[in-house]
C-alpha cells in the first residue's frame, strides 16, 4: 500500500510539472519580483525534495548494502577478461 | 584587470588541488584509485562532487544566455524536471549500480553491459557511441571556459587563448589526481557557484535598483512575454521531461555512482539535490530575463537589436544571413556582462571565479572517456596483461592529454551556441541510452541484442537529426512541415530544431528505443541461466518465464 502510494506520489508530482493554468500569466508577481510560472516551478523542485526524502525515508533500497559485498571471486573484470571474446 | 587576476589565481587554487590529491593518493599506481578514487568517497564530496560534475557551462552561462532570449520557461525547461527526475533516477538505478559495482568490480557502464549479457564487440559498439556523445560535452566546456574567460577580462584574453588555459588546467589536474583531484576539485567549485550565485543575485539586484521595479518595468514593456510562456508550445515544453534521463545514462554519473563508499551515501544525495538545482538555476535564469532591462549596455542592447531584426526582416533573409544575426543572438555571455556592469571591480572577480567554477565541468567528462578507454578497450582486449596496472594507468593519461587538444581544436571550429550544441545531440543520445540501463538492472528477459538495437538507434536518430538540421535551413517564423499527413505534422523544421508531431526529437527516439529493447529481447536468446542467477537471485516469476519462451 505505501509502495503504491509512493508510486503514485511521484506521477502525480511528474504530471503536475505540466502547469497549463499558469501558461501566459505572469502576475501575481510573488514577492514582489517572482512571475508566477517561475516561482511555481520554484516550489515545484521543492516538493519534488520533499517527496524524494519520503522515498527515502519509506522505500530505501537497504538490502542493496549486504548486495554489495564483494562476489567470490569477482565475475565483473576478472570474467571478462577470462572469457574468449564473443558478439 | 582585477578580475582577470582574480580568475587567473582561482585557476591556479584549482590546479594545486589536483596536485594535492595526487600527492595524497596512496595507491596511485592502481586503476581502481586513479578512476574511482578507491570507491571511499565521503558524503560532502559525494553531493557536491555529482551535483558539480553535472552542473556544466550550460548551467550558468547557457541557462542565463536561454531566459535572456526566452524568459521564465528556462527555468521549467532546464531546471525543475532535473530537479525531479534526476534524484529519481540516482535514487532507482544509482544505488544499484553502485550495489553491482562493489559486488563485482566494475568501474565502467560496459563492463557492466558486457558483463550482464555475456557480450564482448556489442559492448564496444556501446563504448563507441557512448564516446561518440560524450565529445560534444567536453567541448562544450572548453567552448564556456573561453567565453567566460573573454568576457571577464573584457576581452583582453581572447576566447582562444582563454579555453586553452581552461583546457589546460583541467587536463592538468585530471592527468595528476585522477577521480579523486576532480572529486575534490568538483567539491570546491559546487560550493563556490552555489555562495556565488546567491551573491551575485543580491549585488546585480541592487545595482538595477532593485528586482520589483524592473520585474515590474518589463511587465509593462514589449518584452512582457518573457515573464511568461505564451511563445512555448506545451508539447515542448513536455518533451524537456526526457532530457534529464541521460544525466544517469552520461558514463561520467554512472561511473560517479562507483566512487561511494557506502550506499547510504545517495540518501543525502537524492534529498538535497533538487534544492542545489534551484539554488543554482533560479538566479541564472532570474537575471538572464532581467538583464533585458540592462540596456545601457551595449552588448546586451545589440542582443536585443539582432532578435527583433530576426523576427522582422527573418522571413525576407537568406538563410546565411539569417544564421549571421542568430549568432549576434547568442547570450551565453549575458550573466558576465551585468556582472562587469553592475559588480564591483573586486566583487566581479569573486563572481567571475565563481563562474569558471560552473564552466570548468568538463573535468569528469575527459575522466571518464579515459577510463572507458582504458577499461573497455585496453584492458578487455589485453592491454593489462600485457603492460600491467601501472601501464594502464599511464596510457589513462596520455588518453587524457589527447582527448583534451582535440576537444580545443573542435571548440574553436565550432561557433555554435553551448544550450543548442548540448541539447540536440548528447542529452537526446544519451536519454535513448537510457533503457539500457533500466533493462540491464531490473530486466531479466533483456539481451544482449535488444541492447544493440536501442544502441545502434540511439546513434541512428542522433545522426539522422543532425544531418536533417543541417541540410534543412531553419525557418524565420512559423515551422516550416517537411513530412505531413492530412493536417497533421509528422516531421517540421522549427526556429530552435526539429519537431516530430510537436515533440522534440528526444521523445520519438526514446520510445523508440524502449520498443526495440523489448521487442528485440523477446526475440532473442537470453543470457545462461548462471549469469541471470547472479543478477536476480530469487525465482522466476510466471509471466517472465512465459515471455521468455516467446524466442526464436
Amino acid at each position: 500500500m505505501k509502495r503504491a502510494l509512493l508510486v503514485a506520489a511521484a506521477l502525480v508530482l511528474y504530471a503536475l510539472h505540466q502547469d497549463v493554468w499558469f501558461w501566459r500569466e505572469a502576475h501575481p508577481l510573488v514577492f514582489g519580483f517572482l512571475p508566477v510560472g517561475l516561482a511555481y516551478h520554484a516550489l515545484y523542485s521543492v516538493a519534488a525534495s520533499g517527496l524524494l526524502w519520503l522515498l527515502v525515508q519509506w522505500a530505501w533500497p537497504s538490502h542493496l548494502e549486504a548486495a554489495g559485498q564483494p562476489a567470490e571471486p569477482t565475475p565483473g573484470r576478472a570474467a571478462e577478461r577470462d572469457r574468449a571474446p564473443s558478439a | 584587470m582585477i578580475p582577470t587576476v582574480v580568475v587567473f589565481l582561482y585557476l591556479a587554487v584549482v590546479l594545486y588541488i589536483g596536485i594535492f590529491a595526487f600527492r595524497r593518493a596512496a595507491h596511485a599506481a592502481e586503476a581502481e584509485d586513479y578512476f574511482l578514487a578507491g570507491r571511499s568517497l565521503g558524503p560532502f564530496v559525494f553531493l557536491m562532487s555529482l551535483f558539480g560534475s553535472n552542473m556544466t557551462a550550460f548551467a550558468i552561462l547557457g541557462a542565463s544566455g536561454h531566459a535572456f532570449n526566452n524568459g521564465i520557461v528556462t527555468f521549467g525547461l532546464m531546471a525543475s524536471s532535473s530537479a525531479f527526475v534526476v534524484p529519481l533516477c540516482l535514487f532507482l538505478l544509482g544505488t544499484r549500480i553502485w550495489a553491482l559495482g562493489k559486488r563485482f568490480g566494475f568501474i565502467t557502464p560496459v563492463q557492466l553491459f558486457r558483463d550482464r549479457w555475456e557480450c564482448s564487440h556489442i559492448g564496444t559498439v556501446i563504448f563507441v557511441v557512448q564516446a561518440a556523445l560524450l565529445v560534444p560535452y567536453i567541448v562544450i566546456g572548453v567552448m564556456g571556459g573561453g567565453t567566460a574567460l573573454a568576457a571577464l577580462s573584457g576581452g583582453r584574453v581572447p576566447f582562444a587563448v582563454g579555453g586553452a588555459l581552461v583546457a589546460l588546467v583541467v587536463m592538468s589536474y585530471v592527468f595528476l589526481g585522477g577521480m579523486r583531484g576532480t572529486a575534490w576539485v568538483n567539491t570546491f567549485q559546487a560550493s563556490l557557484f552555489l555562495l556565488f550565485g546567491a551573491i551575485a543575485l543580491a549585488v546585480i539586484g541592487a545595482g538595477m535598483g532593485g528586482f520589483r521595479a524592473s520585474a515590474e518595468a518589463l511587465l509593462d514593456s514589449p518584452l512582457s512575454w518573457l515573464l511568461t510562456r505564451e511563445r512555448v508550445p506545451p508539447a515542448l515544453f513536455f518533451s524537456y521531461t526526457f532530457i534529464p534521463l541521460s544525466s544517469i545514462a552520461f558514463p561520467h554519473i554512472t561511473i560517479f555512482c562507483l566512487t561511494a563508499r557506502r550506499l547510504s551515501q545517495f540518501r543525502r544525495t537524492v534529498v538535497l539535490y533538487p534544492l542545489c538545482i534551484t539554488a543554482i538555476f533560479l538566479p541564472s535564469v532570474f537575471l538572464g530575463v532581467m538583464a533585458n532591462r540592462a540596456t545601457d549596455v551595449p552588448e546586451i542592447r545589440d542582443k536585443q537589436e539582432a532578435r527583433q531584426a530576426l523576427v522582422q526582416a527573418g522571413p525576407s533573409l537568406s538563410p546565411a544571413d539569417r544564421n549571421a544575426i542568430r549568432l549576434r543572438t547568442n547570450a551565453d555571455d549575458v550573466l558576465l556582462l551585468l556582472l562587469e556592469r553592475y559588480a564591483p571591480v573586486w566583487l566581479a572577480g569573486l563572481l567571475g571565479a565563481g563562474i569558471m567554477a560552473a564552466v570548468m565541468a568538463t573535468d569528469s567528462q575527459i575522466l571518464a572517456l579515459s577510463t572507458m578507454f582504458t577499461e573497455d578497450v585496453l584492458t578487455h582486449y589485453g592491454g593489462k596483461r600485457r603492460f600491467g596496472e601501472h601501464a594502464q594507468v599511464q596510457m589513462a593519461r596520455a588518453f587524457v592529454v589527447v582527448l583534451t587538444v582535440a576537444a580545443y581544436v573542435v571548440a574553436l571550429r565550432l561557433p555554435e551556441s553551448i544550450f543548442a550544441l548540448a541539447v540536440q545531440y548528447a542529452f537526446t543520445g544519451y536519454a535513448a541510452l537510457f533503457p539500457l540501463l533500466v533493462a540491464a538492472i531490473f530486466w531479466r528477459g533483456s539481451t544482449k541484442w535488444g541492447a544493440l538495437a536501442s544502441t545502434l538507434w540511439a546513434a541512428g536518430s542522433v545522426v539522422a537529426v543532425a544531418v536533417f538540421q543541417g541540410t534543412v535551413p531553419a525557418p524565420a517564423g512559423p515551422p516550416n512541415v517537411v513530412l505531413g499527413l492530412g493536417s497533421l505534422d509528422l516531421v517540421a523544421r522549427t526556429a530552435g530544431g526539429t519537431a516530430v508531431l510537436g515533440f522534440m526529437p528526444v521523445v520519438p527516439i526514446v520510445l523508440g528505443s524502449v520498443l526495440l529493447m523489448v521487442v528485440v529481447s523477446w526475440l532473442t536468446a537470453k543470457p545462461s541461466a548462471p549469469t541471470l542467477a547472479r543478477y536476480f537471485p530469487g525465482p522466476t516469476p510466471p509471466l517472465s518465464h512465459e515471455l521468455d519462451q516467446l524466442r526464436f
